[in-house]
């Protein structure tokens, strides 16, 4: 008796468990991002036959590279100095 | 921080489309797309024609952003505006919003069905794993993670187009102006609002009728 009370309740739960809905759409809230999340570009190690040299992970290394990417385009510094 | 911003010179770009052509190439964009595009105004006109290259501007305040029903936009820690093509529905607003008109959509179908929306990421990739073949196929290559700018600004022949942190960028614009013998007449309020009245000059005269 106790094995069927106790199987009839499992597939109650069952049953109710189909008509459960789950949410199916996304929670819009203003100026939140809704995605995925994006690793920072400075969380990466430089390749290895590039001429980029920063630790992965440190903001500041790579930082540094990049400023000296961008004064390469000053050209008055790149070619006279 | 870095605010990474693009900084056209108008005295310099010549119109070559390399940046276009650079972009094109290095994120390997679909035809009908074009992240980057170089307007010419008053084209044939001798000593009056200028060129600037245009993308997106990765704003500040990003328009996009505000009216995006699904919120797929975010800004990175360098001030790059991406967006999550995996969230976006592809309705438009945002191409309506720009005042750029940098949001590009693909025609995914037969009848003219616009697609996810395409545009300049700064060449920073998307929110997938850096440097990976689903990043590059959505979003592109991913240049600032191999510690690089912009494929475009690299390119440019002329160093026209500038691309970097927008404090670094304006230095060099900078100075190259005051290079050319100009100075504090291209900033500022004078170049916001029109030189200094003359004292005691009058307002101008309105001219025409009906606006």
């Amino acid at each position: 008796m106790r094995a069927l009370v106790s199987l009839a309740v499992i597939s109650a739960l069952l049953a109710l468990a189909g008509c459960g809905e789950r949410e199916q759409v996304t929670e819009f809230k203003r100026g939140k991002y809704q995605g995925k999340p994006d690793t920072p570009a400075w969380d990466n190690a430089p390749l290895t036959y590039e001429s980029g040299k920063w630790t992965k992970g440190d903001r500041t290394s790579w930082e540094t590279q990049i400023k000296t990417r961008q004064l390469g385009q000053h050209e008055h510094k790149r070619i006279y100095q | 921080m870095a605010r990474m911003k693009f900084l056209c010179d108008a005295e310099r770009c010549i119109e070559c489309n390399g940046c276009v052509t650079a972009c094109k190439n290095e994120n390997e964009v679909p035809w009908g797309v074009n992240r980057r595009r170089v307007v010419t105004i008053n084209d044939g006109v001798v000593g009056a024609e200028k060129s600037i290259s245009v993308a997106c501007m990765h704003c500040s305040d990003a328009p996009c952003m505000a009216v995006c029903p699904v919120d797929c936009f975010y800004k990175t820690d360098d001030g790059v505006v991406l967006h999550d093509k995996d969230l976006c529905i592809g309705c438009g607003y945002c191409f309506y919003a720009c005042p750029f008109g940098a949001p590009q959509f693909p025609q995914a179908g037969a009848f003219g069905l616009r697609g996810k929306m395409d545009k300049c990421t700064f060449c920073a990739g998307g929110p997938e794993a850096d440097r990976s073949e689903t990043e590059f196929r959505k979003y592109g290559r991913n240049r600032l993670s191999e510690g690089k700018l912009p494929a475009c600004a690299e390119m440019c022949s002329t160093k026209a187009l500038l691309g970097g942190d927008g404090d670094v960028i304006a230095d060099i614009y900078r100075e190259r102006v005051l290079r050319r013998g100009k100075g504090s007449e291209v900033w500022g309020w004078g170049t916001a609002y029109g030189p200094a009245p003359r004292p005691g000059a009058q307002p101008p005269a309105p001219q025409g009728g009906k606006s």
